[in-house]
């Protein structure tokens, strides 16, 4: 039997679109809107953008307590992914389309500093970005292990290795860090570990958890976090196994729900819970869903509310209330033929102080700068408070600007 | 209307576009059916290097006499650039979004003269 190739070499090898690779210049034109926008006179923070853990598994392995655990990792067929991190099933890349995914191998780093620093070094200072808060891939479904032992001894493991080779070295990059949420008590003294850590700004919920967010065992998670002052982020994800997403047939279809399905389920239930009046001083960002699911859970609550008070009696207020008072971060922002939506959902949300830019770059769907700074509805003002004000405030950020910037104010 | 020397023909091929550059503004210039055609190299999504990404066949599904779906399949008779950035697809025959033909990529008129390729501008 013959083989059926690519006649014209799609995404192959060979194709000359990711024969060599390099993310400046996949990314020049958007080094040219930094510039032509002057982004150098502002501070810009990006708090959703990723890495690849799995690239640097070996390393973050040696951090791990359990030998046998590690051991596993190591010895399995590809490097014990399989083993211990989900694997998530869909065409992130389009079929190679998003060449980045196929192109991302065959860039050439120098020896140092750790390979992703310099990549992430190299999509900041195209888009303009000063800091980003740097968040791990495949790891986004590590709550959906069967095993919350493996969740619980990967976090710490990667925690680690952050803490030590990524957020020690670069003062641009930050995290919030891991938090095993399916096992409580751990993740209490995750926070005690890593609170006072140099580039930690916060924890990190991801995807779909075992047990609901309002659940009693939780109560002092939130309760430390308060007490550390630390931000509290769910970062969302899809889950395709997750009874109602498994109706769907199509990655598209899947990813446009799941994200934003994943945290009105934790959000509905954080609100209708009166978590918010519970943890009044927890702050809440809710990342990765977009924005146009706010106004529809927003007005869906609200209504609802009003007319069954009594099912929420922790609440003093609206729902939609509480959701004003938390911090939204920007990306995938839905931007389609919708500007009227968007103005009146930055209306909605506060937006200028309360939503926070981000790219979710390398990811597919990232959004760059220029999708705030074009925005026609915003004043100056506002756009510089959603690209970086807003999240220098909420992380208590010491902005550090990068070196470009400083050479073009003479500062360098 | 003024025109720019691109490149010569014997630059071209119909795999992939030459990128050229005429006073900052990149364009892309590449065979397609017999002709040379050139756009800017500037998504009119997010602005990403539109004309530097695959180039792949409408993707089609067959139906039966039924309207259940059979297979999908690649027709090659209608190839798009496909943007690296984020996947959005153009027609190359015309520049239009596969997805909605108001969204467009800036076109450029081509004069080829004398083994040599020219765009107006």
């Amino acid at each position: 039997m013959s083989l059926t190739g690519n006649t014209m070499n799609y995404s192959s090898d060979n194709d000359p679109a990711i024969q060599e690779f390099n993310t400046s210049k996949l990314l020049k034109n958007a080094r040219k809107q930094a510039e032509d926008r002057n982004y150098k006179d502002f501070f810009i923070c990006d708090v959703d953008s990723h890495h690849y853990e799995t690239e640097a598994l070996p390393e973050i392995l040696q951090y791990m307590d359990d030998p046998v655990m590690r051991h596993l990792g190591l010895s399995a067929g590809n490097v014990g992914r399989a083993g211990l991190i989900p694997q998530a099933i869909g065409s992130q890349d389009m079929a190679g389309r998003v060449t980045r995914y196929a192109g991302r191998n065959k860039e050439i780093v120098p020896e140092e500093p750790h390979r992703d620093i310099t990549l992430a070094r190299r999509w900041m200072d195209a888009m303009g970005t000063d800091m980003a808060c740097l968040f791990p891939t495949p790891m986004l479904l590590l709550a959906t292990h069967p095993q919350v032992e493996v969740e619980v001894a990967m976090a710490r493991a990667y925690n680690r290795w952050l803490s030590e080779r990524i957020l020690e070295e670069d003062n641009r990059l930050v995290s919030m860090v891991y938090l095993p949420m399916n096992e409580p008590h751990e993740a209490e003294k995750m926070i005690d570990e890593f609170a006072e850590k140099k580039g930690v700004v916060g924890f990190l919920s991801t995807g779909y958890l075992k047990r609901p967010v309002h659940d009693s065992a939780n109560m002092r998670i939130y309760a430390k976090l308060e007490e550390h002052g630390m931000p509290l982020g769910f970062h969302a994800a899809y889950h395709w196994a997750d009874t109602s997403l498994a109706q769907l047939n199509k990655f598209i279809s899947v990813h446009a729900l799941g994200f934003s399905f994943c945290n009105i389920i934790h959000m509905t239930n954080w609100v209708m819970n009166g978590m918010p009046e519970r943890f009044p001083k927890l702050k809440t960002m809710w990342i990765e869903s977009g924005l146009a699911w706010v106004p529809f859970l927003m007005q869906r609550l609200d209504n609802e509310y009003m007319m069954r008070t009594s099912d929420a009696p922790l609440l003093k207020k609206k729902p939609s209330d509480y959701m004003r008072e938390m911090f939204y971060s920007t990306q995938p922002m839905e931007l389609v033929d919708n500007r009227e939506a968007l103005e009146v959902t930055f209306k909605m949300i506060n937006a200028e102080s309360q939503l926070l830019y981000s790219s979710d770059y390398p990811h597919w769907d990232m959004d760059l700068p220029s999708t705030i700074y074009d925005l026609p509805f915003l004043d100056e003002k506002a756009k510089r408070s959603i690209l970086g004000g807003n999240a220098q405030k909420l992380f208590n950020l010491d902005p550090v600007m990068s070196e470009w910037k400083l050479e073009a104010n003479g500062k360098g | 209307m003024p025109e720019r020397l691109l490149c010569t023909v014997s630059d071209l091929s119909d795999k992939t576009a030459k990128i050229c550059e005429v006073d900052g503004v990149e364009i892309g210039v590449i065979r397609h059916k017999g002709d040379i055609v050139a756009y800017k190299n500037v998504c009119p999504h997010q602005g990403g290097p539109v004309c530097e990404g695959l180039k792949m066949p409408q993707v089609c599904v067959e139906l039966d006499d039924q309207q259940r779906t059979l297979r999908q399949t690649f027709n090659e008779d209608e190839l798009h650039f496909v943007c690296p950035w984020h996947g959005w697809e153009f027609k190359i025959a015309t520049g239009e979004a596969v997805g909605d033909p108001k969204y467009k990529m800036k076109r450029y008129n081509v004069v080829e003269r004398g083994g040599e390729v020219y765009v107006e501008v």
